[in-house]
């Protein structure tokens, strides 16, 4: 369980985060959700320890995050942010590789190798998996990295915007690895999106932000009407349900 | 594909080090007159000099590089050598050449590491932390603080009295020419001592190229590694500098062409071909200018020439956006 507990940041002088609590329940998919600029991506780095927060505490299964050993953390949660920038040649492999750095420091045993083949599979890259990363569409990119936080296997991920760049096809089959990854293998995923069908959906539970503050934190069902949305983006969007499925129609909300 | 590539470095190693040798030997036999005796070992201590230069030189950029993510600036481009003169030229100022601090060589030595440090650690909370800066101003910001720092030195040298300035400037100006025998042997200790602590963040280095919040994500002590790589890189710059005087664009030379040459993010191996490269460069360029060319100039000299035109070049490529 990750807690987060009353974490304000500033950037200056203003507020980007301010006295957020949440709650991260295990073995769910949460979803954060929320207008640009809202603060998730900041909230997402601070408990991820990518940021100091300002006030506030995150605690990992009780435990204060700034208390963990970084090597020890992050066998444990994994954050792949918005956008990467890599200033070397890699190919995917080599990439994704780094995803065992926790565990066998460079030096890739059996087990690592077996593990990063898994990851290669799940993101469907095998036969591209000898490419560098700059002879790829942004959509391959972005799946060689999210394969690299699969290889971390740790019992926490988060991932800032995964779908960026992805087709269709490619979201789809992204979202229903997670869910696999939830159910089949018990584990806790955190992730921003801001197509909120799939938000609707996959996920368990959704946290909206607006403005650095928290808006709604509950179950997908409680949040997905035309209320709560209002609230969250100040857009009028109806709700339909689809093969048990509620999908907002926002496309022409005013 | 990855073995071939890891194939071709270990050959493209091969014919550098093949190189590096061909190099030294040259420098150390190459028509050697009069008493072997007596010249042998003279050649022996300027090349060993060489090397240690080479090495520190080379393992400092590509280190300093990767925990700054950036190719083109260097330690010696933002001034960190140009602050071995300013404590010295302080210590001397204040408290003259009689001082402990001058008498005892280690204590002189560490007093200057200590000032590098800091000062590459403060330039390194203002210019590198925020991230954003373009390299431009990185290197604005650089050569302003390189020419106060000169300005300064100068200031304080030419109120010191001229005895004591006699002694200093005797400090001061080594050169290939002028090499410090009497630092190598504890030069080469330094070197081999921070090989020894290196060693342990080479993998470190590795996944720093994934940037700074993939390193933290995959376990890397990101606050701690750029403060050891900070200190490592300036005692290395500390070490080249009193032992032979700074040499600028070296470090620019050998790291780039390290990267270009090496398929690799591996910092081994990057350092060993960047070393090597490094190696050639000096001792081998000393070689061709002194016997080849019959030219009446050091090495450095050139170096700083060429280095500063492919500094250009680079610079130019890397604002038309290509830069690796
Ligand atoms: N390093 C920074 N310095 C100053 N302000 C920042 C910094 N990072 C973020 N901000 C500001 O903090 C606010 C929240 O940013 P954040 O990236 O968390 O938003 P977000 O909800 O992830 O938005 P998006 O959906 O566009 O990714 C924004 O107003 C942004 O301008
Ligand atoms: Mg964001």
């Amino acid at each position: 369980m990750i807690e987060i507990k009353g974490i304000t940041k500033f950037f200056g002088k203003k507020p980007v985060v301010e006295d957020v609590s949440v709650t991260i329940e295990t073995g769910k998919i949460t979803s954060f959700i929320g207008p640009n600029g809202a603060g998730k991506s900041t909230l997402l780095s601070m408990v991820s320890r990518l940021l100091d927060s300002d006030t506030g505490e995150v605690l990992l299964d009780k435990t204060d995050v700034k208390k963990l050993k970084s090597k020890d953390f992050a066998k444990r949660v994994a954050i792949l942010r918005q956008s990467n920038f890599i200033n070397v040649r890699l190919t995917i492999r080599e990439l994704v590789s780094f995803g065992r750095y926790p565990y066998s420091h460079g030096r890739l045993t059996p087990e690592d190798n077996e593990k990063i083949d898994e990851a290669l599979e799940y993101m469907n890259l095998v036969d591209i998996q000898h490419k560098f990363l700059d002879e790829l569409s942004g959509g391959q990119k972005q799946r060689a990295f999210i394969s690299m936080v699969i290889a971390q296997d740790t019992e926490y991920i988060l991932l800032d915007e995964p779908l960026n760049n992805l087709d269709m096809k490619h979201s789809v089959q992204i979202m229903k690895i997670l869910r696999k990854l939830v159910d089949d293998l018990g584990k806790t995923v955190v992730i921003v999106l801001h197509d909120i069908n799939f938000a609707s959906v996959y996920s368990d539970r959704i946290v909206a932000l607006k403005n650095g503050r928290l808006v709604k934190d509950g179950p997908t069902s409680e949040i997905i009407n035309t209320e709560s949305l209002r609230e969250v983006y100040d857009m009028n969007i109806p709700v339909q349900e689809q093969d048990g499925c509620k999908i907002c129609v926002y496309f022409q909300s005013q | 594909m990855q073995n071939s590539i890891k194939k071709t470095n270990t050959i493209k190693i091969l014919c550098l080090v093949a190189l590096a040798i061909l190099s030294i030997a040259g420098f150390l036999f190459y028509n050697i007159q009069g008493n072997f005796s007596y010249a042998f070992p003279k050649r022996v201590y300027r090349v060993a000099a060489m090397i240690i230069t080479a090495i520190a030189i080379a393992y400092a950029t590509v280190m300093f590089q990767t925990v700054t993510r950036n190719r083109i600036l260097t330690p010696s481009m933002i001034g960190v050598d140009s602050m071995y003169e300013v404590v010295q030229t302080v210590i001397y100022f204040f408290l003259g050449s009689a001082s402990v601090f001058v008498v005892d060589r280690y204590l002189n030595f560490g007093t200057s590491i200590v000032a590098m440090v800091l000062f590459a650690l403060l330039l390194y909370r203002f210019l590198f932390r925020a991230d954003k800066y373009p390299i431009f101003l990185l290197l604005l910001a650089g050569m302003i603080i390189g020419t106060l720092l000169g300005s300064l030195v100068s200031f304080l040298q030419v109120m010191i009295d001229p005895v004591e300035y006699l002694s200093l400037q005797n400090k001061l100006f080594a050169s290939f020419t002028n090499v410090k025998s009497e630092l190598v042997g504890i030069s080469a200790v330094i070197l081999i001592a921070c090989f020894i602590y290196g060693a342990f963040l080479m993998r470190d280095l590795d996944v720093m190229n994934l940037g700074r919040d993939n390193a933290i994500n995959l376990g890397v002590n990101y606050d701690k590694l750029v403060l050891r790589v900070l200190i490592l890189a300036s005692i290395l710059i500390a070490t080249s500098t009193a032992l032979v005087g700074p040499i600028t664009f070296l470090g620019l030379i050998v790291s780039n062409l390290a990267y270009q040459f090496l398929v690799t993010y591996r910092h081994s191996i990057l350092i060993l071909g960047a070393s090597l490269i490094s190696i050639i460069a000096l001792v081998g360029g000393q070689f061709l200018v002194l016997h080849v060319f019959n030219l009446n100039t050091t090495i450095s000299v050139i170096i700083n020439f060429v280095g500063g035109i492919y500094f250009i070049y680079l610079l130019l490529k890397q604002s038309k956006g290509v830069a690796g």
